[in-house]
């Protein structure tokens, strides 16, 4: 699904990675990955780490959380888009979600270090734009935007 | 603060020596939440930051290096799994353990200069 803005701008980079719920071992492998490609195309190493902190939250939640999923990075002139789509359980109260310290995580993932209840909030925090939609028994997509050349509160 | 003076202050056995070159720690951070680590990250330029923690997994070693921490402390005497060491190597983030408990490790870095690392939102 493209939207106005995407459309209006060339990608100058994108690519797509495929994440599987409960793959504990590579979790955080597609998000350093990025962060390693986003290096070498010569972006600014503050928002590399906005973007790789979000991708690496939102990339363990869908291993800890849902079935599968697809995360995809797509770097324009302006801005850069990271997206999430996951197939999973969903999110049924999507504000209680976002309140920093909620958490439905299980003690194995609590056990792991993850499952704080920060995820969302982190991924906000360091996003320009952060757009979360999300159906219950079915999944959720995250939209991740930081513009460049931008200032970040 | 160097690598080898904080392996004296911590009695510290070294596990992982890739990158242990030219660093010159002065932030620290202590956790076993890898949200509170990444919500303290760090410029990668940097180098200066230090994870103490009890966690041993892989996970950590990722988050560090998302995070841009440059050395991993492991307190109360454990050890990384094999995998942990290797992801570490590669991603030349060395790997340092004591068997000092959390509290005591943060107390002595702290009393010799190295200072908490703050929220990256505070910078």
């Amino acid at each position: 699904m493209m939207n106005k803005s995407d459309a209006q701008s060339d990608v100058l980079f994108q690519q797509e990675f495929k994440i599987r719920g409960g793959d504990f071992v590579n979790a955080g492998e597609s998000s350093c990955k990025i962060r390693n490609t986003l290096r070498e195309i010569g972006i600014d190493s503050d928002i590399i780490r906005r973007i790789a902190i979000a991708a690496y939250e939102a990339e363990m939640n869908v291993v800890m959380y849902a079935e599968s999923g697809v995360m995809s990075i797509n770097v324009y002139r302006e801005e850069i888009l990271l997206t999430i789509d996951d197939k999973g359980p969903g999110i049924e109260d999507i504000d209680l979600a976002m309140q920093p310290g909620y958490s439905t995580a299980t003690e194995e993932m609590r056990e792991m270090g993850f499952g704080a209840g920060m995820g969302l909030p982190n991924m906000k925090k360091n996003a320009d734009k952060f757009r979360i939609t999300s159906e219950v028994g079915r999944g959720t997509r995250l939209e991740i935007r930081i513009i460049l050349n931008g200032k970040h509160d | 603060m160097t690598l080898s003076h904080i392996q004296t202050l911590l009695h510290a056995e070294l596990l992982s020596e890739h990158g242990t070159q030219g660093l010159d720690i002065k932030y620290a951070k202590a956790s076993d939440l890898m949200s509170d680590v990444l919500a303290f990250s760090k410029p990668y330029s940097e180098r200066d930051t230090v994870l103490i923690t009890g966690l041993t997994n892989k996970q950590v070693v990722r988050t560090c290096e998302i995070a841009g921490v440059a050395v991993i402390i492991f307190v109360r005497g454990k050890y990384p799994t094999e995998e942990t060491v290797k992801l570490a190597e590669q991603c030349d983030i060395p790997l340092l353990t004591t068997k000092m408990k959390m509290f005591e490790a943060c107390g002595i870095l702290y009393t010799n200069g190295v200072h908490s690392a703050s929220p990256n939102n505070d910078e």
